[in-house]
């Protein structure tokens, strides 16, 4: 027996309602495509791009400081970005920003410079000691995706949720 | 109010923060830059809808931004060193791109790090008010003295925004410095901006 399950983005877009999650930033990237045009296409949510990154750890952070509740999306390249900000406003005033990262740079990578800068990435949210985990699974996503904005704001500690390829497909090149 | 930085007088920053905080009569909202811009603030006396940066460079504006869309009826105001504007150039254009109208955008130029010294910036030649006009900005403009940033503040107190206000500073450094304590800071904000309404004990 085999439950039909919606695609990941349908079911991350249902979480992100039922958290209330209505602040969507974003940096863009092809694998995050299908969501940030579900985003965008909804009226529950206000959704836009900003010009790098930090800008938006920014933003979340005032708005969830003036009751707004958002998420970050990017991808790999675009958290690496982040350790300055990241340590010295989420982390040290304790604000739950939270980030939802497609994960480039692994299972067939095409590019250098994503792979190198992939690397990075868990060490980085390690040592700032931030809650994160992968998703890889479509019968995992919901309850990893929302334990995890739950967890974020009641114990007002930003967190990351990254998304394998294993889940999204990742990019892939033509051979 | 001026387009050209030509004959602007250089002003003090505490002077024209106080001026600010003298004005806010609705539980205005403002955002402290990192360094000098929020050790002004914080010197200028304390407000719980005050919200004092200890790093993350360049990030008032966005921050301010965040708190204006989550708060349309709220002013919310930035206080930001023209270093820390040159680190995240590209929030202009997505101020303009959202136009929150109630966001005001103060910039204290001084064109040096004062903080770490008084090393000049890169941005010796721009000219931040057409910056920020070309990134859709149109409004914006340099304060040629305090009466004129006094009048200007009236103007974006009174009408809709986004507005960007430009300020030459002169090289006196600031009255006090921030207490460094973010947990506590983040608190007292909300409870400034409502977000937290339990009484605090003790």
């Amino acid at each position: 027996m085999t439950e039909t399950l919606p695609p990941w983005h349908e079911i991350v877009l249902n979480v992100f309602k039922a958290n209330e999650v209505k602040l969507i930033t974003y940096v863009p990237d092809n694998v995050l495509k299908p969501l940030i045009q579900a985003l965008h296409a909804d009226p529950y949510f206000t959704c836009f791009a900003t010009a790098r990154e930090e800008e938006a750890v920014g933003i979340l952070s005032g708005a969830w400081m003036a009751g707004l509740r958002g998420i970050l999306l990017m991808q790999t390249s675009g958290f690496a970005t982040l350790p300055n900000v990241l340590a010295s406003l989420p982390c040290a005033f304790q604000i739950p920003v939270m980030m939802m990262i497609s994960e480039r740079g692994t299972l067939g990578e095409f590019n250098v410079g994503q792979a190198a800068v992939c690397r990075t990435m868990r060490p980085i949210l390690d040592s700032l000691a931030m809650e994160h985990h992968t998703v890889s699974r479509l019968d995992e996503c919901e309850m990893i995706v929302d334990r995890t904005l739950r967890q974020a704001i009641m114990t007002q500690a930003p967190a990351a949720l990254i998304l394998s390829p294993l889940l999204t497909g990742g990019k892939v090149v033509a051979r | 109010m001026s387009g050209t930085t030509h004959n602007l007088k250089r002003m003090y920053r505490f002077d024209l923060t106080t001026r600010l905080v003298a004005k806010l009569k609705q539980e205005e909202a403002v955002i402290g830059g990192i360094g000098h811009s929020n050790f002004d603030l914080w010197a200028a006396g304390h407000r719980p809808q005050n919200f004092y940066m200890l790093g993350s460079m360049g990030l008032a504006i966005p921050i301010a931004m965040g708190v204006a869309l989550a708060q349309p009826a709220r002013k919310t105001f930035a206080l930001e060193g023209d270093g820390s504007l040159l680190m995240e150039l590209g929030c202009l254009t997505t101020v303009a791109a959202q136009a929150p109208k109630n966001l005001i955008i103060i910039l204290f130029d001084n064109g040096i790090y004062q903080i770490t010294g008084g090393q000049p910036t890169p941005g010796l030649h721009a000219d931040y008010v057409a910056i920020a006009r070309a990134c859709g900005l149109t409004t914006a403009a340099w304060a040629a003295d305090e009466v004129e940033f006094e009048r200007m503040l009236d103007n974006a107190l009174a009408t809709d925004g986004p507005h960007f206000i430009g300020c030459k500073l002169d090289s006196q450094g600031p009255k006090a410095q921030t207490e460094r304590d973010p947990a506590q800071i983040r608190d007292r904000f909300m409870r400034g901006m409502g977000t937290k309404k339990n009484r605090t004990l003790g």
